[in-house]
């Protein structure tokens, strides 16, 4: 009786899991990702509903954990065992190691169809195509080179929201005699690469930054303008509370939304913080770019990178979704939930806030002018090996008392790692 | 013993399932421990030699990822970080485990309570030790803020946050979890050791301290291999208390091998490089466990 009933549940379970695999390979795509925190899990779900009426199943598979280390391990055992998902959460540079990998499809289908070409900056454009052909599929845009003020704070030191490094530092000083922490930072090695890299961008522009941090030109890397850069970043040092190493960068953020602190150099994924808090841009605090950097705007672009499918109808389905990640409503309701901008021209802007809009108006200007720039320490700009050994130059040189000549000539040293 | 041995008559099915079955039921185990362990050791140690970036590759390259190693500043700062925190946290361990040992076996009244009190750090996981003392020793809301509010305004404990001091933390932290431990391997041991010979020593005028110094702790010697056995493989592979408590941090000051091992084989794409920091860890135990092994077993053999 007892296995009777087993050896029928047995059939049933094996008919099901067999109808699933195909259905599975009919119609599903399955999406690696490391979103799963309230807004952006929410951002998920709209993909699927957007693919779901389309007639296309979704299959999720998030790794949450360890900033995407977790998912990242998860995806490279599946790409070797010749399982890859139909499409991953990879960026930057990434993309290019996995299409030497050979291991991409190509989506030029879907981009032709949907003149991304037309739609997408061209610098971003090249961060989605391996060899000349799209490969992946780009869902936001971060901006780093951002400082947060506090109004209230500035308003009872008696100072301005700066534009320039002199007025940064007048600043910072007036807010340090007022008994408050002018500088909110976590002294984790990526932020201090994200502090460092908005410097770079203001003392030496958006040239002099490609040059040394993405094309990593020796001249460049050893010029005067780099051990400038490193003097005004130990200079920022002076104003950072002696507590802030291994803090978290929400807490430094909570910092100024206190009014413990005045300022905060990092990426817009701050605006969260602040709207978590029930407070109003523009009023309860203010997202201002960091000092010297006006015309010039360093982006993180997360996107969707689109593995080999043998089964054509598995290919068909990545297709559809690279549209439906490249379509203005899902890019409209992603990045209203994510707190960046969407990716593309041509999405109504109604419903972002005044941060974003300014995000998407410097982002468009600086397109044209030449000053938009990949974000050295957000792993957009230069491989995962060489961005490491710059950010253990630029963590030694905010935890030490090295030089910053000796800063200087690590990262010439830092710049050959490959 | 060999008088049996050769007198054993034609062995029947039960003899021969007495002598296989054993090795049959064990056999799983000895392969999978097999591949496993030694066939991923030899696959690390074949790795380390080629060009592997993100995934393995099979690009012979010698030993030039033993030369970016040795090239690699925080490499060294990583190996000198583990050469403070084992010799810190075995020497540590050591004494203080003893000393509540041999305080312990003084036969007091409470020796159960408090046995188990120093044995419950133990039971914690190395994540909640580094997480618990990262709060405790946080200048902003641990030690130092406590006594400065207690009316000490200029007492200074920011070993946390000091780059030169923060290894130590990691010492303090490891300490902490693992004496306990340790009292409790020298407590059994202690309990073995022979009270006639005590006596003895008693009667014939001996003092305490000098019985402790010259009998009891000598006689302790088979369990001072077991503690430095498992501490320094504790020290050596090290990676969850240094990443909960200050992640490598201020910067890269208190690095370990096992952080940098990870951080370069899985975040930067360096799969090569990792591996050959994984077999220097590798050589570290071996430098230190062979000696050991190699004295306990001539010791073991000399007493027979």
């Amino acid at each position: 009786m007892l296995s009777k009933r087993f050896v029928r549940t047995a059939v049933a379970g094996a008919v099901l899991a067999l109808a699933g695999a195909v259905q599975a390979q009919q119609t599903s795509v399955e999406v690696l990702h490391w979103w799963t925190s309230g807004g952006e899990a929410k951002s998920v779900a709209e993909l699927k509903k957007i693919l779901e009426s389309k007639g296309y199943g979704w299959k999720d598979f998030a790794v949450a954990g360890g900033g995407g280390d977790a998912a990242d391990t998860a995806l490279k055992a599946r790409v070797v065992s010749g399982n890859a998902p139909t499409a991953a959460q990879v960026k930057g540079p990434k993309i290019q190691e996995w299409g030497n990998e050979g291991a991409l499809a190509n989506i030029d289908a879907a981009a032709k169809e949907g003149k991304w070409d037309e739609l997408l900056p061209p610098v971003v454009a090249n961060v989605m195509k391996y060899k000349g052909q799209y490969v992946a599929a780009p869902v936001n845009v971060h901006r780093v080179n951002w400082l947060w003020v506090n109004p209230e704070v500035l308003k009872k030191a008696g100072a301005q929201p700066p534009q320039t490094w002199d007025q940064f530092f007048d600043a910072a000083d007036k807010i340090k005699k007022a008994g408050l922490i002018a500088v909110a930072h976590g002294g984790q090695p990526w932020q201090d690469a994200t502090v460092f890299e908005s410097v770079v961008l203001g003392v030496g522009g958006a040239d002099f930054y490609r040059k040394s941090l993405v094309q990593l030109d020796e001249a460049s890397i050893k010029s005067p303008t780099m051990l400038k850069s490193f003097d005004t970043l130990g200079r920022i040092k002076t104003y950072i509370d002696k507590d802030s190493p291994g803090r978290d960068w929400n807490l430094a953020t909570a910092m100024v939304i206190n009014g413990k602190a005045g300022m905060q150099f990092m990426g817009d994924w701050a605006k969260g913080e602040f709207t978590a808090a029930n407070k109003v841009p523009g009023k309860d605090f203010l997202c201002i770019n960091s000092p010297g950097t006006a015309g010039s705007y360093t982006f993180n672009i997360d996107s969707f990178v689109m593995f080999k499918q043998k089964d054509p109808a598995a290919q068909k389905a990545q297709l559809a979704l690279a549209s439906a990640i490249m379509s203005p409503e899902f890019q409209e309701v992603f990045n209203l939930n994510k707190g960046s901008i969407p990716v593309r021209a041509g999405v109504p802007r109604g419903k972002f806030d005044s941060c974003a809009t300014k995000s998407m108006d410097d982002m468009a200007a600086s397109t044209k002018s030449g000053g938009l720039v990949p974000s050295m320490a957000h792993e957009m700009a230069i491989p995962g090996s060489t961005r490491g050994a710059f950010l253990d130059v630029v963590a030694k040189f905010m935890n030490s008392d090295m030089t910053s000549q000796q800063a200087v000539d690590a990262m010439v040293k830092a710049s050959k790692v490959k | 013993m060999s008088a049996v041995a050769s007198a054993i008559p034609p062995r029947s099915l039960r003899g021969l399932a007495d002598e296989w079955l054993p090795r049959i039921v064990l056999s799983p185990t000895l392969a999978m421990s097999l591949v496993f362990v030694y066939g991923f050791i030899v696959w690390t140690a074949y790795l380390s030699l080629t060009e592997s970036r993100m995934m393995p590759s099979f690009d012979f390259a010698g030993l030039a990822q033993y030369a970016r190693l040795f090239d690699n500043e925080r490499w060294w700062t990583s190996a000198k970080n583990l050469g403070i925190f084992g010799s810190l946290f075995i020497g540590i361990s050591v004494v203080l485990g003893l000393l509540i040992a041999i305080l312990l076996d003084q036969k007091i009244r409470t020796e159960g309570a408090l046995r188990a009190i120093y044995l419950y750090p133990m039971a914690l996981s190395f994540i909640v030790t580094g997480t618990a003392w990262k709060w405790i020793l946080n200048p902003g809301l641990g030690l130092e803020k406590l006594v400065r509010d207690w009316g000490y305004p200029n007492f200074t404990f920011d070993w946390l946050v000091n780059s030169n001091l923060s290894i130590y933390t990691v010492v303090i932290a490891g300490v902490w979890q693992s004496s306990g431990f340790v009292m409790a391997l020298f407590l059994a041991g202690l309990r073995g050791v022979d009270e006639e010979i005590i006596k003895a020593a008693q009667v014939d005028g001996a003092s305490l301290p000098r019985i402790y110094w010259k009998i009891v702790i000598p006689s302790l010697r088979p369990v001072f291999f077991s503690v430095l056995l498992i501490l320094s493989h504790i020290a050596i592979k090290s990676f969850d208390l240094v990443m909960a408590l200050t992640a490598g941090g201020p910067g890269n000051a208190s690095d370990v091998p096992a952080i940098f091992m990870y951080q370069f084989s899985f975040n930067r794409g360096q799969l090569g490089l990792g591996a050959a920091a994984a077999m220097m860890m590798l050589m570290t135990i071996v430098a230190v466990l062979v000696p050991l092994m190699y004295l306990e077993t001539r010791s073991a053999r000399s007493a027979r």
